[in-house]
């Protein structure tokens, strides 16, 4: 717990990263998303928002006390939102902190020009899939 | 009981009283309830936040247009509000409403907890679509907005 509570104290590092809680919390996003495992579970609530643990489970390959782990680690980055339905605890993807980091970086100008970037990338890879 | 479709959490340095005031103030709802990066006019919600009350998801523009509207549900300053959420020829039937609630409790250290949470919208594919580009972007337009005193600046041509 004690970890939950450093988070996002308002704090100002060397660099001059703005005075907030965007430093501390950007370090925790970064660190959670270094990992395929815990991309994999962002993915399944991309696809299935609100899931349990055991059904995330059913799609890992990884023993439930690892998906734990993970999740955990997603939910102190708060990547993941918990709620509690009765006794069903639901995880959900908790993209704020993600459109924090693409506000400071991507601006209006680039939108369109990355999307295209994107799409191109995208076809000729399935290309290279249909001939594989 | 269904699960909620959206659950969205960000932690704002800042105070309880002044998420809430940012919730029911239009002057300071116009500062975030907007996409910096882009053209579209920010909107503003205009109610008088009582139970029982209507409020209207309006344009800062010339043409004051109204894109959702809803009923206030519960109304607990500066824990809770419940609104409804609907397109406004959906108005009048109750069973196109979904539901939005925002629940703010204190984390310490100086820290509010912000979680909004959006239900019944699994009818609703393209406003599902539409909310879930949206709040992400107001929820962290909100935080910077009372963490600085100021919203992201729009980028010079979206001027």
């Amino acid at each position: 717990m004690k970890v939950l509570r450093l988070r996002g104290r308002v704090q100002r590092d060397t660099t001059g990263e703005r005075r907030s809680s965007f430093s501390a919390d950007v370090d925790k996003v970064f660190k959670a998303l270094a990992d395929p495992g815990r991309r994999r579970l962002l993915d399944l609530l991309h696809r299935e928002n609100g899931q349990t643990l055991t059904a995330l489970c059913e799609h890992m390959d990884m023993t439930r006390q690892a998906v734990t782990q993970h999740l955990q680690q997603l939910e102190e980055a708060n990547l993941v939102a918990i709620v509690w339905q009765g006794r069903e605890k639901l995880h959900y993807l908790n993209p704020v902190p993600l459109h924090e980091i693409h506000a400071r970086w991507i601006e209006k100008f680039e939108r369109n020009r990355l999307d295209v970037l994107r799409n191109l990338k995208k076809k000729l890879e399935d290309d290279d899939d249909d001939k594989a | 009981m269904t699960k909620p479709s959206f659950v969205y959490v960000t932690y704002i340095a800042t105070t309880p009283e002044k998420v809430w005031r940012a919730l029911v103030d239009t002057d300071m709802m116009r500062q975030y309830w907007a996409d910096p990066t882009d053209d579209d006019p920010a909107h503003e919600n205009v109610s008088d936040w009582k139970p029982g009350s209507q409020w209207e998801h309006r344009r800062v523009d010339d043409t004051r247009m109204v894109d959702i509207v809803g009923k206030v549900v519960e109304s607990i300053p500066p824990r809770r509000l419940v609104i409804t959420w609907a397109r406004p020829k959906d108005a009048g039937d109750d069973l196109k409403h979904s539901r939005v609630i925002f629940d703010i409790e204190s984390h310490g250290d100086g820290l509010i907890r912000l979680t909004v949470t959006h239900k019944d919208l699994e009818h609703d594919p393209k406003m599902l679509e539409g909310i879930s580009n949206g709040w992400p972007k107001v929820l962290s337009n909100l935080k910077t907005l009372l963490e600085t005193g100021r919203a992201l600046p729009r980028s010079p041509s979206a001027t």
